[in-house]
């Protein structure tokens, strides 16, 4: 008969600081906390009464890893509340941009935190030169990361905390000679993202619970726009966002979680595909054919595989629009101030991203507001979490369990330093 | 971020122990330092051995680090009292960005209204914040420092490079 409880002091390989308590009695789980440590940041308080034009350099910093998704979401917002919209140029140079951190940041994810547990080691670092297929994956890793941040670095000027986009448009465009190595860079690791595609679709990790999920789904698989699908069948316009969530607060975490009707869901990459996999790149679809048969899923592992298909499909588009287009300058586009509000939603690499602002008729911020991926996916790993323990129970040891749970939750690839930074803001 | 820092040359069969910390902060260098390892990860496994570094290794070991670089603010008396232990077993210590180096801006709060203040006072005391957040310099002697919001990568390859070159010919 189990009657324990268990903590994890700061889960390891996952963005930011998190502990988890599960309390166990009986043989039955009766709690499970998942707790996000980091400490406040109170961004949304920090804009208030700025000028617009600081907003998305500002809320960049909320996160290191997703800083680009931040700045375009918060652009996208900014440009919205101002009357402006962007040029046709300027939503390529942004889907490059967004392409470039889902090729850098998916890579990480896969790589240096779950590939660790495939291979039973500690770090990937860990893994050995000597040994053919290991010595294959570290290449394969830093080849395939590397090809993101030269993306994000000629477009956006730099891969963490981008300096070239901007509200109106960009303040820098990519040269010929740039665009022509990013392009011969990615034609090279493009077969390296077939074989990570294929490890993770081998693997043989199953964790299924039928939940609900939402992502935005664009004409053109691109993460920036487009109406919001939910597995209810729902399709709603992006300013409607911020109505599909119920906010729930855990009083053991830094951080705001989110319900739908009153159900936990999911977002990110599962959710993505599970929505909107015949709208990825045709390249994509043609050479990951046999894969994508797999989604719509319940198996949470197959986040995993599904951002390995993302960073396939990033590439893929990235050098359609980078054969085809040639970039000029062009002068920033000037909105009006009046008092207004205006919503942004995107696709982070973990999932929905939501950033509202509103200001006065001078151009001064009087509120924002931001949902990040993973305070909606929080009640749906504690579900998780739950049903996991549960299972494992009869059968496995503590410390099985405790592997079996930190698997999980990478398998979320949730960043704990977005989720922790804002209070909750009740809109009148 | 290209590879145009050439690493110093490993002299020695021992490798460099360092400890990677995350105070508050939205953790860019650690994602600069990520990145970094494109182009010097062969490299840094020959020199260096990560004995403290989450974001890379679950198996984290507190030992005598020769470099403790650490990125964040400290925003609470158990991240004040962490700092310190980091402090007393390392060589070299290196504070690694905008946070770490001016406290900002995990510590805009600092400089809010008494009502932005009121506002927030709740979550202070329920997550024990403390009143005011301090830059690492505040808390521990700091041995060098590579500002930056994220740090730049050609000064942090610098530092390291030196500090490489010091502790390997000790």
């Amino acid at each position: 008969m189990h009657n324990f409880d268990l903590s994890l002091d700061r889960i390891t390989k996952v963005e930011g600081s998190a502990s988890l308590e599960v309390r166990v009695k009986n043989n039955k789980v009766e709690h499970v906390h998942l707790k996000i440590t980091e400490f406040k940041r109170f961004f949304t308080q920090s804009i208030e009464v700025k000028p617009i034009i600081t907003a998305p350099q500002l809320l960049a910093r909320i996160c290191g890893t997703c800083s680009n998704a931040h700045l375009l979401c918060s652009i996208e917002a900014c440009e919205r509340a101002l009357g402006i919209k962007p040029t046709a140029q300027t939503i390529l140079l942004r889907l490059l941009t967004i392409y470039g951190l889902m090729i850098r940041d998916h890579a990480l994810h896969l790589y240096l935190f779950v590939m660790p547990d495939i291979y039973n080691k500690d770090a990937f670092l860990d893994f050995d030169e000597n040994d053919p297929e290991q010595h294959q994956l570290l290449h394969d890793a830093f080849a395939i990361k590397a090809a993101g941040n030269q993306l994000a670095t000629i477009i956006a000027g730099r891969s963490i905390h981008a300096i070239h986009p901007t509200i109106g448009g960009f303040l820098h465009f990519p040269k010929q000679e740039e665009i022509n190595k990013t392009i011969k860079q990615l034609q090279e690791t493009r077969p390296a993202v077939l074989r990570l595609i294929k490890i993770f679709a081998d693997l043989p990790w199953r964790f299924d619970r039928k939940t609900d999920y939402l992502a935005i789904v664009p004409e053109r698989f691109g993460f920036l726009n487009g109406p919001i699908r939910t597995s209810y069948g729902e399709t709603i316009p992006e300013e409607k966002f911020r109505d599909l969530l119920e906010h729930v607060v855990l009083p053991y975490s830094q951080a705001s979680a989110y319900k739908h009707k009153e159900r936990p869901y999911l977002v990110g990459a599962l959710a993505r595909l599970n929505l909107a996999k015949d709208k990825l790149h045709h390249k994509t679809q043609r050479d990951a054919a046999d894969y994508l048969k797999l989604f719509p899923s319940t198996n949470i592992y197959h986040n995993n595989l599904a951002q390995a298909i993302e960073i396939l499909h990033s590439i893929d588009d990235a050098l359609e629009i980078l054969t085809t287009t040639k970039f000029k300058p062009e002068s920033l586009i000037k909105g009006s101030y009046k008092a207004n509000v205006g919503v942004g939603v995107i696709e982070a690499p973990r999932g929905t991203l939501y950033h509202k602002i509103e200001i006065d008729d001078e151009g001064k911020i009087i509120k924002g507001e931001v949902i990040v991926p993973t305070g909606q996916n929080q009640v749906n790993m504690e579900e998780d979490i739950w049903k996991l323990v549960d299972e494992l129970l009869p059968t496995h040891t503590k410390e099985e369990i405790v592997k079996e749970i930190e698997k999980l939750i990478r398998a979320y690839d949730p960043c704990m330093s977005c989720a922790a930074h804002f209070l909750k803001v009740n809109w009148q | 971020m290209t590879k145009n820092t050439s690493m110093t040359k490993n002299t020695s069969t021992k490798k460099l122990k360092i400890g990677w910390f995350s105070f508050s902060c939205c953790e860019d260098n650690t994602i600069v330092m990520t990145e970094l390892l494109n182009d010097y990860w062969q490299e840094w496994k020959k020199i260096f051995d990560f004995k403290h570094a989450r974001v890379l290794k679950s198996k984290n070991e507190w030992d005598n680090f020769d470099i403790a670089f650490i990125e964040g603010a400290i925003a609470s008396a158990t991240q004040i009292e962490m700092v310190k232990k980091i402090r007393n077993c390392s060589k070299k210590l290196v504070a690694i960005g905008a946070c770490a180096v001016q406290g900002l801006p995990a510590g805009q709060r600092n400089s809010f209204t008494p009502s932005q203040q009121a506002e927030i006072a709740f979550l202070l005391e329920r997550f024990k914040a403390l009143p005011k957040v301090l830059k690492v310099s505040e808390v521990v002697k700091v041995d060098i420092q590579v500002p930056g919001c994220p740090m730049d990568h050609k000064n942090f390859l610098q530092v390291v490079n030196n500090l490489i070159k010091e502790l390997q010919n000790k």
